[in-house]
C-alpha cells in the first residue's frame, strides 16, 4: 500500500469536515423544527394564542402597579398583614430542608458504597432516593392535603420527601469523595459505625452539606410558597384569594408580590453569600 | 518554651470549649426550632382535622375496586355496574359469571362461600358461620330484618337502614334500593370497557385467536378500543405526558437561546461597560426571584391556560438562572484560545465561535440537559397550577375525589416520566461531553 500523500489526507480531511457539517447541520434541523413545532403544537393547545396574547402581556402587571398606586398608603399595611404567611412559607421551606436534609444524610450514608451500614442494601436506598426525588412536590401535597386537611404540614413533608431524595443523592457524591484513612484509624481502635460516620466523614463532608442544603433552602422557599398556591396555607394561600378576589384586591396581590419577590431575593444573596465562604474557607485550609 | 506550651495550651483549651458549645448548642437550637414550629404548625390539632376514612378509601381504591350490585326497591329492576358508573354498566342480558339471575330472582356470589339473594320482597345473606339475615324493605315500616339486639359490629342497623360489611363485600338495604357491593384487586377496565367487543379476553386470545369482532382485525380493533377506553382515557393521558415533556422542552431550550448572548452582555471580559453588565444580571436577578408562580400567573392573565403559557412561565424564569449560569462560564473562559484565533485574522464571529463557544459548550449542555429534567417536575407543578398536561389531569382526578386508581396511574406516570427524563439527561450528558474539555 502507498504512504498516504499529502493530496490524500487533504481530500480525507476536507471528507471528514464535511460529513462533520452535515452532520452538525442535521441536529441543527432537527432542533430547530422540534422547537418551531413543538411552539406550533403549544401555541395551539394554549386557551389563548401567543400572537393575541402578546401585546396583552403587560395589562396584568400595569392593572396590579395601577391599583396599587391609587392605594399606596394601604401598602404599609398589607405588607405587614401578610407577614405572617410569608413566615409560614419560609418556615416550611427551612423544616422541610431540615427534616429531608437529615433523612437524606442517613440515606446518602447508607448507599455510599464503604460507608453503607448494609452494604446489601445500596441499591434499595438508591432507588429509594431516585423515587423521591422524581416525585413532584404537588404530587404528595394534594394527597396529604385530601388526608390531613389543608395547612402548613402536607407542605412539609412533601417538600421534605422531595429534598431527602435530591439531597441523598448529592450528599452521597459528597461522600464518594471523602478521605477513608480517618476511617480506618477509627476502626482500629474499635469504634462503631455510628462513632465512625460522626467522627470520621462528617467534619470531612459537613461544609459541602450544608452549602448544598443553603442551595436546597432556596429552592424549597419557592416550592412552599407554590405548594401554597393548592391549599397548604402561607403566602400562597393569600395570593390566591387576593387573585381570585380580582380587581379590588389588587393592592394585596401587589403586596404578596413584593413580599414574595423580596424573601426569594433576600434568600437568594444570604445563601449566596454563605455558600462562597463554605466553599473558600475549604480551599485556604 | 514554656510559654509557647501554655499559649498553644489556651488555644487548645478555647478550641475544645468552642467545640463543645457547638456540640451541644446546634442540636439544642434545632430542637428548640422544631418545638417552635410544632406549635406553629398546630400539629396537636392535626389529629382532629385528618381524614383517616379518606386515607382508607385512597389506600383502597388505589388497588382494588368494587361491582354495584343494585335493586330499585320500587321498581324492582337490577343494574350491576362497576364503580357504579355508567361507563361500566354491564348489559342486562350479559351479567358477570357470580351474578346468577332467575325471573325476580338475582342470587350473588361474593366468593368464600358468602352468597346474596335478591328475593322479590326483599335480600337474603348467608353468611358463614353466622347464618341467614333477611331484611325486608318496606315503604311504610322501614327496613325490617330477622336480627335480634345483640348485633355484631360489622351490622349496623338503624330503621331505615340496614348496612353489613364483611371480608367478602358489603351489602347497604334502604326503603328505595339494595345495593351489594364486591371487591376486586387491580384497577378496573383498564385495557376495555364492557362495550367493547375484546373485554374479558386474554392478550394470547387477541394477538393470535380468530377475529373477535367481525368488522375489523383482532389488533387495530384493539388498539383502537384501548387508546379510546372511555373510563381511562389513555390517548388523553399520553398527550398530556406528551404536553408537560414539551412544556420542559420548549421552556428550557428557549431559555438557553436567549441566555447566551445575554450571558456574553453580562460577562466581565466580553462587555467593558460596567453598567451594561450591572444592568443585565439585575434583570437575571429580578427574572429568577420573581418565580416561576409569579410569572405563571402573568402570564395565564395573557395567554389563558395550556401549555404555551407553562413553557413561557419556565422560559422566563430560566432565562434568569441560566443567564447567571453562563455569565459565569463566559468569565471563566481561556483567553489564550481566541486569542489563537484572533491571531489567524479571523472575524469577530468566527472569534466567538472557534475561541469560545467550545469552552463553554460542556458547562452549557450539561447545566442545560440537568435543567430538563427538574423543569419536567416544575412542567408538572405549573401544569396543575395554569391548567395543561398531567398536572391538570392530577388535580382535576383529585378534585372529584372519588376515582383514586387513576390518582395512582398518574402518580406512577409522573415518576415515570420524571425518571425517564432523568435517565435521558444523564444519557445526552454523557454522549455529548465525553470527548469534550473534561
Amino acid at each position: 500500500m502507498a504512504p498516504p500523500n499529502g493530496a490524500d489526507m487533504r481530500r480525507h480531511y476536507m471528507d471528514l469536515t464535511r460529513r462533520r457539517r452535515l452532520y452538525s447541520g442535521l441536529a441543527l434541523m432537527v432542533f430547530v423544527l422540534l422547537m418551531s413545532s413543538g411552539f406550533v403544537v403549544a401555541d395551539d393547545r394554549n386557551a389563548g394564542g401567543f400572537w393575541d396574547g402578546l401585546h396583552n402581556i403587560f395589562d396584568f402587571p400595569y392593572q396590579v402597579v395601577a391599583e396599587a398606586g391609587t392605594k399606596l398608603d394601604l401598602l404599609p399595611a398589607h405588607l405587614v398583614h401578610f407577614c405572617p404567611a410569608l413566615l409560614e412559607t419560609v418556615n416550611i421551606a427551612a423544616v422541610s430542608t431540615l427534616v429531608g436534609g437529615l433523612a437524606g444524610l442517613v440515606l446518602s450514608l447508607m448507599s455510599t458504597r464503604g460507608l453503607a451500614r448494609f452494604p446489601r442494601l445500596i441499591p434499595l436506598f438508591r432507588r429509594a432516593m431516585d423515587v423521591m426525588r422524581a416525585m413532584p412536590e404537588i404530587v404528595i401535597a394534594l394527597v396529604l392535603i385530601f388526608v390531613m386537611g389543608g395547612g402548613p404540614v402536607p407542605a412539609m413533608i412533601a417538600i421534605a420527601l422531595h429534598t431527602a431524595g435530591a439531597l441523598g443523592k448529592l450528599f452521597s457524591e459528597v461522600n464518594e469523595n471523602a478521605d477513608m484513612k480517618p476511617l480506618e484509624g477509627l476502626e482500629s481502635v474499635g469504634a462503631g459505625w455510628m462513632q465512625r460516620m460522626m467522627l470520621g466523614v462528617m467534619p470531612q463532608v459537613a461544609p459541602n452539606y450544608l452549602s448544598y442544603a443553603l442551595l436546597r433552602f432556596e429552592i424549597n422557599i419557592r416550592a412552599s410558597a407554590i405548594l401554597g398556591f393548592v391549599g397548604a396555607g402561607g403566602i400562597g394561600y393569600e395570593l390566591k384569594n387576593a387573585m381570585s378576589w380580582g380587581q379590588g384586591k389588587f393592592d394585596e396581590a401587589a403586596a404578596i408580590f413584593l413580599l414574595l419577590f423580596g424573601a426569594i431575593v433576600l434568600f437568594d444573596q444570604l445563601s449566596g453569600r454563605v455558600r462562597t465562604r463554605l466553599t473558600r474557607g475549604r480551599v485556604a485550609r | 518554651m514554656t510559654d509557647t506550651t501554655a499559649l498553644i495550651r489556651t488555644e487548645a483549651l478555647g478550641l475544645i470549649a468552642r467545640k463543645r458549645l457547638i456540640a451541644f448548642g446546634l442540636p439544642a437550637l434545632i430542637l428548640a426550632y422544631l418545638a417552635y414550629v410544632f406549635v406553629a404548625f398546630d400539629l396537636p390539632g392535626l389529629a382532629e382535622r385528618a381524614r383517616l376514612d379518606n386515607a382508607r378509601a385512597l389506600v383502597a381504591d388505589s388497588y382494588s375496586y368494587k361491582t354495584h350490585v343494585t335493586r330499585d326497591n320500587r321498581s324492582g329492576a337490577v343494574s350491576i355496574a362497576i364503580e357504579g358508573e355508567r361507563k361500566g354498566t354491564y348489559p342486562p342480558d350479559r351479567p358477570p359469571a357470580w351474578v346468577t339471575r332467575d325471573g325476580d330472582r338475582t342470587t350473588i356470589d361474593l366468593g368464600r362461600g358468602h352468597v346474596v339473594q335478591f328475593t322479590p320482597d326483599g335480600l337474603r345473606y348467608d353468611v358463614p358461620g353466622f347464618g341467614p339475615i333477611i331484611a325486608t324493605p318496606s315503604t311504610a315500616r322501614g327496613v325490617i330484618t330477622n336480627l335480634g339486639d345483640d348485633l355484631p359490629d360489622w351490622i349496623n342497623r338503624s330503621k331505615n337502614r340496614l348496612a353489613i360489611s364483611t371480608p367478602a363485600g358489603r351489602v347497604s338495604v334502604t326503603r328505595n334500593r339494595t345495593e351489594v357491593f364486591r371487591y376486586f384487586k387491580g384497577w378496573e377496565l383498564f385495557f376495555f370497557t364492557l362495550d367493547s367487543p375484546y373485554h374479558g379476553h386474554s392478550l394470547r386470545q387477541v394477538a393470535f385467536g380468530p377475529r373477535i369482532d367481525p368488522a375489523r382485525p383482532n389488533l387495530v380493533g384493539a388498539w383502537a378500543d384501548f387508546w379510546g377506553n372511555a373510563m381511562w382515557h389513555h390517548a388523553d393521558v399520553a398527550w398530556a405526558i406528551f404536553e408537560t415533556i414539551l412544556m420542559a422542552f420548549l421552556g428550557t431550550m428557549g431559555a438557553a437561546l436567549v441566555a447566551l448572548p445575554l450571558g456574553f452582555v453580562a460577562a466581565r471580559n466580553f462587555t467593558p461597560v460596567a453598567g451594561i453588565r450591572f444592568g443585565i444580571r439585575r434583570v437575571f436577578d429580578f427574572l429568577r426571584g420573581v418565580d416561576a408562580l409569579i410569572w405563571t400567573i402573568v402570564l395565564a392573565r395573557a395567554f389563558g391556560p395550556g401549555p404555551l403559557t407553562g413553557a413561557l412561565a419556565i422560559l422566563i424564569t430560566d432565562t434568569g438562572t441560566f443567564g447567571k449560569m453562563f455569565s459565569e462560564a463566559l468569565e471563566n473562559v481561556d483567553a489564550r484560545q481566541i486569542e489563537g484565533v484572533q491571531s489567524t485574522g479571523a472575524p469577530l464571529v468566527s472569534r466567538y465561535r472557534f475561541g469560545v463557544i467550545p469552552q463553554i459548550t460542556p458547562v452549557l449542555l450539561s447545566q442545560t440537559l440537568y435543567y430538563l429534567e427538574s423543569n419536567t417536575r416544575s412542567a408538572t407543578i405549573i401544569g396543575a397550577i395554569t391548567g395543561g398536561g398531567i398536572g391538570l389531569l392530577l388535580t382535576q382526578a383529585m378534585i372529584t375525589q372519588k376515582d383514586w386508581e387513576e390518582v395512582s396511574y398518574y402518580i406512577i406516570l409522573i415518576i415515570a416520566m420524571v425518571m425517564l427524563m432523568d435517565w435521558l439527561s444523564g444519557l445526552l450528558r454523557r454522549r455529548l461531553i465525553t470527548g469534550a474539555a473534561r
